[in-house]
């Protein structure tokens, strides 16, 4: 392999790892706030991308990715208020089925609002064929966009996490929640902000990536099956982890499509994910006591 | 023997069916009898694992694709390219082997839809045995996630290996005969006969898991599914307990697979797809996770209505609305306590008005 075609799929494993890592946090900031995986976190994505290109049609790149991600968090914070926030000590298998039926049924509502094409957003920057060159291997100004927002949306993440009081509410909710209620601190409320700053996150996501790896109605499904790998190498609930994990698996599965045929490219990373949590099952950088406390 | 008397009420009901769909020359829905049958013996079983043993899987279609997908290569790739092979003449003279002719009059050889049963639900077996001993030791999401992964696996071999066809499945599987002239095979004649095989296969499933959930293991499976460590304190063998359900029901699911196959004559990737394995949870859901009755009837009404296209375009959509419905509103299932209470209370409160007035 030469070391431009080793920086090009370094770059490829960066790009796709980047988003698999703003999967990955959007399902730890549900699963900090309820301890609940939501297994509908791909079709945020979905939203995100999908209703962008819609609005394209009617204003400006900028303002339809702002109002997609919008209307986006709206989506999550009423599939909260509507499904889970009402229910009273639900077991994990009842949530589980039930975020499984809501990733359903925003699959089937995306199939029959916008069809079952392929779509995209146009390249913030240049066309398909604009590059930029680095180290001698050729990458998409898309490719950047992608990994800074992606980075840009973690260390916001951070400093909304540690300095704002609504962040500090919401990560006091995440370690002990009845402690944070009698606190003060409305738990309820907190949830249904946790759904909608990861719809958000999702949305942002979709959008960026959009004309890189373009947009459909079923894109969800894989994506949340990635995002929650990743989620759990990285350790269930640490944001430090999923980006790391998420480039991790992002370059190996660059580097197995020399390896093996591309239609077993997913069955990688679902192996891993396998093997990591039969070897490892509190994940590659969780701890052991951290995980033993949780409620499954 | 008490416990299967409601199987006789049932019995007369699949004659029953039978009898009015000759009756009124409506045999088509024999057809979607028959595929529903089959589908809810997987149901049945996985709801022996979801509600008794409080395992959810989410690769149940999985199973079914490995009982179908190997009895129907088996049965349809010739080895007649093979004849020196060591194996094959070896197969051949013990007489696990058919030839015939394939549609456009090839000569074919291939391996008997027996043999070819036998091995696909061994298989299917075995590879429950060695995902299930790492796979049981996870709980909640983790479990969920990891058979769906298992899932996704599954559907992309078959979508990606040559020898099960791709993305066009296999076809031309032929027909599976038992015994005594029966055989499991998609012709218009044997439409009453294929009816009753399903269902005979169905019932014989029904016993047997009904006989099982009262036996020691079935009511160990309960203790498992209330609380694992004390269950694990009162000398139950959880984890053996766990696996041995998984292993049934990839079991049932790969039975269920090999006759659908050779019913449809054919198996695509579709059965293999991550939402077959969550339409069967979704059924068990609806029917009560730990009600077995109440998984066959929405299993076979379920399958009924989807096979008859009654939902359209709207297929999916209407089995995530009713997972989400009955989650929210009866998690026990249609057939719940709760229900049956809320409607209990509604009769009881009118029959007081109807009191008062008088």
């Amino acid at each position: 392999m030469t070391s431009e075609l080793f920086i090009q799929y370094l770059l490829a494993g960066i790009t796709y790892g980047s988003i698999y890592a703003i999967v990955a946090i959007g399902f730890n900031i549900i699963y900090n706030a309820t301890g609940i995986i939501n297994f509908a976190q791909g079709e945020f994505v979905m939203f995100g991308g999908m209703i962008s290109i819609s609005l394209l049609q009617f204003m400006p790149l900028p303002i339809a990715i702002a109002l997609a991600v919008i209307l986006t968090m709206l989506i999550g914070a009423l599939i909260e208020i509507c499904f889970i926030r009402w229910l009273k000590g639900p077991s994990v298998l009842r949530l589980i089925i039930i975020t499984i039926g809501i990733s359903i049924l925003s699959r089937e509502v995306a199939v029959h609002i916008w069809g079952e094409s392929i779509r995209s957003l146009p390249y913030f920057v240049g066309n398909e064929i604009t590059s930029i060159p680095v180290f001698g291997a050729r990458i998409s100004p898309q490719v950047l966009w992608v990994v800074a927002v992606s980075a840009l949306m973690v260390v916001a993440l951070g400093i909304f996490f540690k300095t704002t009081s609504v962040g500090r509410e919401m990560r006091a909710c995440a370690s002990n929640r009845k402690a944070a209620t009698l606190c003060g601190i409305n738990t309820a409320n907190m949830v249904t902000l946790s759904f909608i700053l990861s719809a958000g996150m999702g949305a942002l996501a979709g959008c960026v990536m959009s004309p890189i790896t373009y947009s459909q109605y079923d894109m969800g499904t894989g994506l949340a099956i990635k995002g929650f790998t990743v989620a759990i190498l990285g350790g269930l609930g640490s944001a430090g982890g999923a980006v790391a994990a998420g480039l991790l698996l992002g370059v190996i599965e660059a580097f197995s499509v020399s390896v093996v045929p591309l239609a077993f490219q997913d069955a990688i990373a679902i192996t891993i994910l396998l093997i990591i949590l039969f070897i490892r099952p509190q994940g590659l950088f969780g701890s052991k006591e951290a995980s033993a406390l949780k409620e499954f | 023997m008490k416990r299967l008397l409601p199987v006789l009420p049932l019995l007369a009901c699949v004659i029953g069916v039978q009898l009015l769909c000759s009756a009124t020359d409506t045999l088509y829905y024999l057809t979607q009898m028959t595929m529903s049958a089959y589908y809810s013996l997987l149901i049945i079983a996985l709801c022996v694992l979801m509600g008794y043993a409080g395992q959810i899987s989410l690769g149940h279609a999985g199973f079914f694709a490995i009982g179908g997908y190997i009895s129907a290569a088996l049965t349809t790739h010739s080895l007649i390219p093979y004849g020196d092979n060591g194996l094959v003449k070896f197969l051949d003279s013990s007489g696990m082997l058919l030839s015939g002719q394939s549609l456009y009059g090839e000569e074919l050889l291939v391996v008997s839809p027996g043999v070819a049963c036998v091995v696909a639900v061994f298989t299917a077996a075995v590879i429950a045995v060695f995902i299930g001993i790492p796979v049981l030791k996870l709980k909640g999401h983790y479990l969920a996630m990891a058979t769906l992964g298992f899932g996704i696996i599954i559907y992309r071999v078959v979508l990606a290996v040559e020898y099960f066809g791709e993305a066009d499945g296999l076809s031309e599987v032929p027909a599976f005969p038992l015994f005594a002239g029966l055989s499991v095979s998609g012709n218009f004649v044997d439409r009453v006969q294929n009816y009753y095989i399903a269902w005979g296969v169905l019932l014989l499933g029904m016993i047997l898991l009904l006989n099982l959930i009262d036996s020691r293991v079935g009511r160990g499976l309960r203790g498992v599914h209330g609380s694992e460590e004390a269950a694990d304190a009162m000398g139950v063998n959880t984890s053996r307990y766990k696996l041995q359900t998984f292993v049934l029901s990839a079991v049932f699911a790969a039975v269920a697979g090999v006759f659908l196959t050779h019913y449809n004559g054919g198996i695509g990737t579709s059965e293999a797809g991550v939402m077959k394995s969550v339409r069967y949870v979704a059924i068990v859901a609806v029917g009560g996770m730990a009600n077995l009755w109440g998984a066959l009837l929405m299993g076979v009404v379920l399958n009924f209505l989807s096979l008859r296209g009654v939902f359209g375009s709207y297929d999916d959509a209407v089995f995530g609305l009713i997972l989400i419905g009955i989650m929210l509103f009866a998690p026990n299932g249609i057939l719940s306590i709760s229900v049956r209470y809320h409607l209990l209370r509604l009769l009881g409160k009118n029959k007081q008005d109807d009191g008062k007035e008088a």
